[in-house]
């Protein structure tokens, strides 16, 4: 770990000025220290957004929840309002990482995680994300974990969080503040970029920005799945998840959020495939359609062309449980 | 006063059994309990040593060539910077298990990607850290480096020792009613002990004091004089508490040499630990297999032939290679033999002893091939083995040790309800689930080592128990405390047992599970010896003396030890050597494993559901720690069946998940209840004490029956290790 | 160096330090408190977890600069060997260890966890959100899943917090 000036922010104001001169927040910290003991990280400057007041979930006035930045991952899937309304994002949280490590990551900080490329992890290999222009040792390396979808000539990592993927489908917008004291949204599905010629911006951050919160719209009806497969029973990244929100009208498919991890340098979802099944009846043959449609452009680069058959797989199972009418959410 | 034994007859006193208080076998707590919930236990790291300062290692970024430069300098500048230490002592790779003598030195020549190359030494483990991923180090690669232990142009060599053509094989499965001719292949492991290694190096004048984590401290003082090049009365080695070995920390490590050079030359204690990344890469790995199995049996089932031919691969000029075929040689019958053993030459990390070398892959591979001979030849899987159950060794013209396999199957069978089970495969489901069941056979070779052990009476009635050798979770303060209670008549809380520590006699070590029976056998011989001298005392003969809660005798007439010693303390050192009796019987431990999984029909995610292991191990000294042992093999073996695979970067052969996040040692929910048993068993021919090794048997072989469970409960064969979905997968039908 | 004051296990601790040192390096090299372990140091192991204000975290992955006034208690904290506590003495008696290293983050993470369940918590494996959950072996093997054991005593670690948890409620 490279030394670094440590600061705290007292407010957001200051921390945004702060944060303008190249320094890096930390909040929990929990993936932005592991990578500074390895120096793939090394900030020169700490401000530490702790104390900041963004610890609170609240109501907005449209009736849906606005989640303070600093909102630990447990008090979020813990979160009542949360856990009967928005059950695909307990359960995407709770699938993620292990209870120590939700007691301390934020939800600005887990949108911020970074990729468990292995190569990006170790210094000694070239990665674009990086060391950008120094090569991508993943492409024709091991990449078991690796994207399917959406990757590029210079990076085939994943995004690897699960949160953010349920925030995904359920259509939630990121609050950023700027160094000028200026709020933006944005919905979360546009904060990560894929990587084309510059892997080494995982997102829209700019310097100086400030995730304040997460913003969920009204909840929706309809039922909420999270399933993630691994490579084991716990504690472990996902090789592949969907988040699922499905609403049925009698046989009819009424409306559907679909959205991807594990698959994509950031959480995937594609309205063809959305559209495609809204206002038809379930059958073998739309879920197999809807598979295609989905994966129509996606590539394997050797160790994880499994993922392909797989998610195909997983689609049309989490889509079967979805539109099985009379059961509860 | 020493009683030495050397082991070249059976003993069947089973005096053990004779003793009235009855505390070996029994589940006593761990003596070390109380301290290791408490965190007082001090590993390696945790020694208040004074004036301390802290080392971290730079490793190489190529596979094979030569350091051309280290810039020091540059480091150097920086004041809290003590050292930066590129003797051509420090160790290239880590010293293999009993080695004995120092490993190739020199890290100037590297040999493999993450090799040692440099110590940075610093006032902080963060100012050294940092120093140290920031050290330039220059290199003259060479291109001739090797990856692949199958490819073309891979150098490979056969240990002479290790060849086996007995009869005619090829001829044999040509005649055969049954064959089984498959390849399959298990991947890298990596101990993954939860301490990292790490060495607290401190000198005063030529005496060196060593804190570390090692396993076999009678082996690891030499080796560290050895490397050193000073003698091992100079040296103190401490490893009273050991994070977790499993061979990883058989041998010594780079953590060791390095933090002694350093310490002598800034003149301060140095302190080194190893990264989890650097444990992953500089420690040793259980190397990958290619194991080429063919079985061929009558109509009956009896085999007529055995073939177990496998690639390993270590580093060039390592003598150690997996012994894959271990059991191989004497567990079952078939007169038409082929076995042996190649090892292709690599530039990756030192292949190296991993907890059950040899069975731990071997007997996984035999155990999935008799279950594929069992359902080609429509025999039970149980029943097939109990048939190939040789009376005379099928390879040498000597008998068996105390064998309980045929008991360890059928007792396994029923109390599993095996006889419940859908023999059809694929044709269990639950839900999104399919259901499978499976067993196989577990067998390990048995070895006892030289062992020596102090045992004190002292004057007040208690006795103290000391001993080089060390408890790696393995139940050593246990068991060495109970057998020297029972000896002597004392209970538990008066008897202290001292381990891990260099000024004590030299003990086996932890490793190859002789630990037990071994230092055991050394505290019971210590103990015979301090009976038959209370046994002068009181004019009576040694078999005679009733010892128990710290008296002589019964009732009345009972008099107490401190009374009887009269202000004297008695000490012996027991000494145990192996001898005829492990040449002239097969000795081994046996058991089987029955398991039911569950595999996502949708995922190809296996779930074990539910597993038995029953054992025989001879005597059972503490039940408590040896059903510990076996639940921890049993779950290793989870780990190898369904998700624990080194891979190695096919460019450079670095290893590419080096940490506990992508390399995936089981957790808390993969594993469900276990079930284990041990057989009660007495094995004269093993020790004076008729125990063997139990540290290890739960592992060899539990693999496979989860994976022949993955068979009955889907229909796929996955002989590619470890069971990942995608392999499950690719063989699942369309949902 | 930065200035921060710890309360550990009850007392307070002045600690002057590079800021690049974490919870856990602080309390092993800087406080001698070395019953908190070092696994992995990267959050993959567990055997470094302690409990900041009542939560149970990864102390490899937080600084220590980051706690100036927190109140945190680790395995000393937690039961001496002579007065051990319920979940110390369970694992004890089911042999929840063997080599003993990733034992002090177990019982720090079950302690905590005890209470999270308690306080209503679903898990991964919880069929309902809704916190009605009882510790169950899976439940409870879920919530530890971030403590690795090699030597792989979880049966026994799993039948320990069943019966302290029990005890307890």
């Amino acid at each position: 770990m490279k030394p670094f000036e440590y600061a705290k922010a007292t407010a957001r104001a200051d921390a945004t000025a702060q944060a303008a001169n190249d320094a890096t927040f930390i909040a929990g910290g929990t993936n932005l220290l592991d990578l500074m003991k390895l120096e793939v990280m090394a900030p020169d400057k700490l401000v530490d957004i702790n104390r900041l007041d963004l610890s609170e979930i609240s109501e907005t006035d449209d009736g849906g929840l606005r989640i303070g930045a600093l909102v630990t991952n447990s008090d979020c899937a813990a979160d009542k309002r949360i856990r009967d309304d928005y059950p695909v994002l307990s359960r995407a949280i709770l699938a993620g990482a292990s209870g120590q490590l939700r007691n301390k990551a934020t939800t600005g900080g887990n949108l911020c995680q970074r990729t468990r490329c292995y190569y990006f992890y170790d210094t000694a290999m070239p990665c674009n994300k990086r060391e950008p222009g120094s090569g991508c040792q993943a492409m024709e390396g091991f990449n078991r974990i690796h994207a399917i979808l959406g990757a590029s000539d210079a990076c085939i990592a994943t995004y690897p969080g699960d949160m953010a993927v349920a925030m995904t489908a359920l259509d939630a917008e990121v609050e950023i503040e700027d160094k000028t004291g200026d709020i933006r949204h944005v919905p979360v599905q546009e904060f990560h970029l894929l990587p084309g010629d510059h892997p080494e911006k995982d997102n829209i951050l700019e310097s100086g920005d400030l995730i304040t919160a997460v913003i969920l719209p009204p909840p929706v009806d309809g039922k909420q799945i999270y399933q993630k497969v691994r490579d084991r029973a716990s504690y472990a990244f996902a090789l592949c998840s969907v988040a699922a929100i499905v609403k049925m009208d009698g046989d009819t498919i009424d409306g559907v959020a679909l959205a991807f991890g594990g698959l994509a340098h950031k959480p995937w979802r594609d309205e063809a495939v959305e559209e495609l099944l809204v206002g038809q009846q379930p059958s073998a043959e739309l879920f197999g359609k809807a598979a295609d449609q989905l994966l129509a452009e996606a590539q394997g680069y050797g160790s994880n062309d499994f993922k392909i058959p797989l998610t195909r797989r997983v689609l049309i199972s989490v889509l079967k449980e979805a539109t099985q009418t009379g059961a509860a959410s | 006063m020493n009683a030495h034994r050397k082991m070249d007859k059976p003993d069947s006193r089973n005096r053990l059994d004779d003793m009235r208080q009855g505390l070996v076998g029994t589940a006593m707590d761990r003596p070390d309990g109380p301290l290791k919930v408490s965190g007082q236990a001090t590993y390696a790291h945790e020694w208040d040593v004074p004036d301390m300062v802290h080392g971290v290692l730079a490793r190489a970024t190529i596979s094979k060539g030569r350091v051309t430069d280290v810039a020091r300098d540059e480091i150097l500048a920086d004041d809290a910077i003590h050292a930066v230490i590129t003797d051509d002592r420090l160790l290239r790779r880590p010293a293999q298990g009993g080695a004995n003598e120092a490993p190739p030195q020199g890290s100037k020549q590297v040999d493999y990607f993450g090799q040692p190359i440099a110590l940075v030494v610093a006032d902080t483990f963060e100012q050294a850290r940092h120093a140290a991923n920031n050290l330039k180090i220059s290199y003259e690669a060479e291109g001739n480096a090797a990856f692949d232990p199958e490819a073309a142009g891979t150098e490979t060599d056969k240990p002479e020792d290790d060849q086996l053509d007995q009869g005619d094989l090829d001829q044999a499965m040509r005649d055969a009613a049954f064959t089984v001719d498959q390849v399959y292949r298990t991947p890298g492991h990596n101990s993954a002990a939860m301490e990292p290694h790490c060495a607290i190096a401190s000198w005063e004048g030529d005496k060196l004091t060593l804190r570390g984590s090692y396993q076999m401290l009678n082996f690891n003082i030499n080796e560290l004089a050895d490397a050193l090049h000073i003698s091992p009365d100079n040296i103190r080695m401490l490893s009273p508490y050991v994070g977790g070995g499993f061979g990883s920390k058989l041998g010594l490590s780079a953590e060791a040499v390095a933090a002694a050079i350093a310490a002598k030359e800034i003149g301060r204690p140095v302190c080194v630990t190893l990264s989890r990344q650097q444990v992953f890469e500089t420690t040793v790995r259980r190397s990958e297999t290619r194991q080429h199995v063919r079985l061929s049996c009558g109509e009956d089932g009896v085999l007529t032939g055995l073939g177990h031919e496998c690639l390993v691969s270590n580093l060039p000029g390592e003598e150690f290679y997996e012994p894959v075929t271990q059991a191989t040689h004497f567990l079952y019958g078939g007169k038409n033999r082929r076995l042996g053993i190649e090892v292709a030459r690599l530039n990756r990390t030192c292949g190296g002893s991993v907890r059950a070398p040899g069975e731990a892959v071997g007997m996984q591979v035999l155990e999935n091939a008799m279950d594929e001979l069992a359902e080609a030849a429509g025999i039970d899987p149980v029943e097939l083995r109990k048939r190939n159950i040789p009376e005379q060794h099928p390879e040498k013209d000597i008998p068996y040790s105390s064998r309980r396999f045929t008991e360890a199957l059928d007792e396994g069978a029923k109390r599993f309800g095996w006889d419940q089970r859908n023999r059809k495969p694929g044709a269990t489901r639950e839900g999104d689930w399919l259901i499978g069941h499976g067993m196989a056979g577990a067998a390990r070779i048995n070895v006892l080592s030289e062992a020596k052990a102090k045992v004190t009476l002292l004057a007040d009635g208690s006795a103290v128990v000391e001993t080089d050798m060390t408890d790696i979770g393995t139940g050593t303060y246990a068991i060495l405390t109970q057998i020297a209670c029972d000896m002597l008549g004392l209970p538990a809380d008066k008897v202290e047992t001292k381990l891990g520590d260099t000024d004590y006699p030299a003990g086996p070590g932890s490793g190859g599970s002789w630990g037990a029976s071994s230092s055991g056998s050394a505290v019971f011989l210590a103990c015979e010896e301090i009976r038959r001298k209370l046994a002068d005392k009181l004019g009576s003969d040694e078999s005679d003396l009733d010892l128990a809660d710290g008296k002589v005798g019964t009732g009345d007439s009972a008099q107490s030890l401190a009374d009887i010693l009269d202000g004297e303390e008695i000490s012996a050192i027991g000494h145990i050597e192996p001898g005829k009796t492990l040449e002239d019987w097969q000795q081994a431990t046996y058991g089987s494993y029955f398991a039911e999984v569950a595999v996502n029909a949708v995922t190809g995610e296996t779930r074990v559901k539910r597993m038995l292991g029953v054992f025989g191990a001879g005597r059972i000294l503490n039940e408590k720690t040896a059903t510990s042992q076996c639940y921890g093999g049993m779950i290793w073996g989870i780990g190898s069946a369904l998700t624990e695979e080194l891979a190695f970067d096919s460019r450079d052969g670095h290893i590419v998940n080096h940490d506990l996040a992508e390399y995936h040692i089981p957790v808390n929910l993969d594993v469900p209840q276990i079930e284990v048993v041990l057989l009660k068993e007495r094995d004269e021919f093993a020790s004076p004490i008729q125990a063997k090794g139990i540290g290890e048997l739960g592992i060899c072989g539990a693999a496979a029956a989860v994976t022949n469970a993955i068979y009955n409960a889907t229909g796929i064969r996955v002989r590619d290790y470890p069971a990942t979905l995608d392999k499950v997968l690719a063989g699942l039908p369309d949902e | 160096m930065e200035s921060t004051e710890l309360v550990v296990n009850g007392k307070t601790y002045k600690l002057e330090a590079d800021s690049r040192v974490t919870l856990l390096d602080a309390l092993r090299n800087h406080l001698g408190l070395t019953g908190t372990k070092k696994g992995c140091d990267h959050g993959q192991c567990g055997a470094c977890t302690v409990i900041v204000e009542g939560r149970r975290v990864n102390s490899c992955l937080t600084l220590a600069c980051m706690h100036d006034g927190d109140e945190i208690t680790t395995i000393e904290g937690i039961g001496q060997p002579d007065n051990l506590s319920t979940l110390q003495s369970a694992f004890v008696a089911h042999d929840g260890f063997q080599c003993g290293y990733c034992t002090p983050g177990q019982i720090c993470s079950a302690t905590a966890m005890i209470e999270e369940a308690k306080a209503g918590w679903p898990s991964f494996v919880s069929d309902d959100l809704d916190g009605s959950a009882e510790l169950s072996n899976e439940e409870i093997s879920e919530r530890m899943s971030g403590n690795l054991c090699r030597c792989a005593a979880y049966p026994n670690i799993v039948n320990a917090i069943r019966q302290a948890a029990g005890e307890q409620s």
